[in-house]
């Protein structure tokens, strides 16, 4: 029941968050909520025994990436209040419709049962073994670290490339 | 004993946390009056001595203040957030605290009740979530203000605080190394000695990982933003920084964040790197669970008590520590601190772990059990490595200035006396 409860709470608040960072006018206060529908989405992720995911969710959007995005608005514009629609209806119908197929791919996954497939398969009481003996950041490291240690590799080459080059396009010297 | 199950879990729960709850308030209630005797003491006066005996009821005095005095919210402020930001302030210390473990387990009549509130099984990565969690506080109390004073404390706040959370993360890695697990009550248990078990460490993280300590510690400072790291609310240039604008208890909300974020720092060196509750020199307090749930060691009542006592101690040692700095060390300069940041302390680490990394491998590979011996050979790796740090931060500024400066006075007094002078006519000059 408490964990319901708990649901119910965090779905509110992310779901809120999200739809007021949709609306909100004001750039800065916009990305404030998006905070806190990362907080409650890693509240969900606790709920569901993710412990792990909820920690990164927090750490890496929450806690990291969204703390550059405000300081660079804050930068740029002093979070003052701006148009915020510039490109006018066509993308805001083209954004609704993509919502829409979104949430009806989502919609034909639960009718369908496909629930169960997120453990690959593998059942409550293996994931339960698995996290008493390795805990539950060892579950995740173990596959990561030894059979996904390349593709882990290149996908953080692939963050260094991004940051070379942010660099090279600020060091650019006006024509 | 098995753990507390049941309508017992969620009773002893509630009550844990309401009675950790309260002892952190008064923590921070007494840090408050500490940190004026501290800074009394440094400064050679009495500190408060007026409102009770010694001076004690100040803290009851300066929270009715607090309380009573006119509240103002700025015409230009945004409202919504003007008022959420010094609850978000207050909200990641108060939450930090309930994964850290304060004493050994308490055996009660219906089960082993453990001394933390919430025991996470991704201990360590809860509390990088949370702190990282700390900075929308002065961000949004910097901006929603609307005023420039606190819109640059804000903004500096913000640089601050996610370059240090870096030091501050990469600092614990050579700690994970040796512990090879994440939960707390484990980080704790592995620096104390069992006859039983799987092999622990036997000693304090402080002295095998001594230059990861260090680098923790001053981290640590950094995130709370006290001097000399206090630039977010430097009053010299910027007024009151982030919380220029707030008046009342929402200012004391502020405040009181910063000794929430003290004590909680404090209590979470003492967890990574002193051994949390675990009493020196005596091996009858060490216990520790399992995770198939089985106890080593005998917990008992008085033990727990003896154990909270040494965390409390070590907390408060901490504290302390941090309130002596900051009557005695002045601010960075902005540019500094981000040198600090940046150059000093994220090359050092990145070079530590791996040279960590080496000598942990170097350890397994010879051949070594994990014990004393181990932490012994480590304890060696990192004293060479604190001289060179030391050697290396000094500069030839402080260490060696000194030394030079005696030479040079030593060098003149010779001068002095050969040429017939004595040493009355070398102060005289």
């Amino acid at each position: 029941m408490i964990v319901d409860f708990f649901f119910v709470l965090f779905a509110v608040m992310a779901i809120g968050g999200a739809t007021a960072m949709v609306f909100a006018r004001n750039p800065v206060a916009s990305l404030l909520y998006l905070v806190m529908a990362f907080f409650a989405m890693s509240g969900i992720f606790v709920l569901l025994d993710a412990h792990f995911i909820a920690a990164v969710n927090l750490i890496v959007y929450a806690g990291a990436i969204l703390v550059l995005f405000l300081f660079v608005i804050m930068l740029l514009n002093l979070g003052r209040t701006e148009k915020t629609d510039l490109r006018g209806p066509a993308y805001g119908i083209l954004g609704i419709a993509v919502a829409a197929a979104v949430f009806g791919l989502l919609l034909v996954m639960l009718r369908d049962g496909h629930t169960t497939s997120m453990a690959g398969g593998m059942g409550q009481a293996t994931i339960d073994a698995m996290i008493q003996s390795q805990g539950a950041v060892g579950v995740i490291a173990d596959p990561m670290f030894r059979n996904y240690l390349v593709p882990f590799e290149i996908t953080s080459l692939l963050l260094l490339v991004a940051i070379v080059g942010a660099i090279v396009l600020a060091r650019q010297k006006a024509p | 004993m098995g753990a507390v199950t049941g309508t017992a879990f969620v009773v002893a729960t509630i009550l844990k946390t309401i009675v950790f709850f309260v002892l952190l308030l008064l923590g921070v209630a007494l840090a408050t009056y500490m940190e004026r005797k501290v800074a009394g003491f440094m400064q050679d006066r009495s500190g408060p001595n007026r409102v009770g005996p010694l001076g004690i009821l100040q803290v009851m005095a300066d929270g009715l203040k607090f309380i009573l005095k006119e509240e103002v919210t700025p015409g230009a402020a945004h409202k919504k957030f003007f008022v959420l930001a010094p609850a978000l302030a207050l909200f990641p210390a108060t939450v930090l605290f309930g994964v850290i473990p304060l004493g050994s387990p308490l055996p009660t009549r219906w089960g082993r009740v453990d001394m933390i509130v919430a025991d996470v099984p991704i201990g360590f990565l809860y509390v990088l979530a949370i702190a990282s969690l700390a900075v929308y506080g002065v961000v949004m109390a910097g901006w929603s203000s609307n005023s420039k004073y606190s819109f640059l404390g804000g903004l500096r706040g913000s640089a601050q605080m996610i370059s240090y959370e870096i030091g501050l993360a990469m600092s614990l890695v050579p700690v994970l190394m040796l512990a090879g697990n994440v939960e707390m009550p484990v980080l704790v248990s592995m620096q104390q000695s069992f006859a039983a078990g799987p092999a622990t460490y036997g000693m304090w993280f402080m002295l095998p990982l001594m230059v990861s300590g260090f680098f923790f510690l001053v981290s640590g400072l950094a995130e709370t933003n006290r001097v000399p790291f206090d630039l977010p609310e430097a009053e010299a240039e910027i007024v009151g920084g982030y919380h220029t604008e707030y008046s009342s208890m929402k200012f004391g909300m502020f405040f009181l964040g910063e000794y929430f974020h003290l004590i909680t720092t404090g209590a979470l060196i003492a967890v990574f790197f002193l051994g949390g509750w675990d009493i020196p020199f005596w091996q009858g307090d060490n216990i520790r669970v399992l995770a198939d749930g089985t106890v080593i060691g005998e917990p008992t009542w008085w033990k727990t008590l003896l154990t909270l006592i040494a965390f409390t101690a070590k907390t408060v040692f901490f504290v302390a520590f941090f309130m002596f700095v900051r009557w005695t060390i002045p601010r960075f300069r902005y540019d500094q601190l981000m040198d600090l940041g940046w150059k000093v302390f994220i090359p050092a680490l990145m070079a530590y772990i791996m040279l960590m990394a080496v000598a942990i491998y170097a350890l397994d590979t010879a051949g070594i059990e994990v014990g004393i011996a181990y932490s012994a050979a480590l304890l060696g790796i990192n004293f060479a490595l604190a001289l060179i740090l030391l050697f290396l931060v000094d500069r030839g500024r402080l260490v060696r200035g000194a030394t030079a400066k005696t030479r040079n006075r030593a060098r003149a007094e010779a001068a002095a006396a050969a040429a017939g002078g004595s040493e009355g006519d070398l102060h005289a000059r």
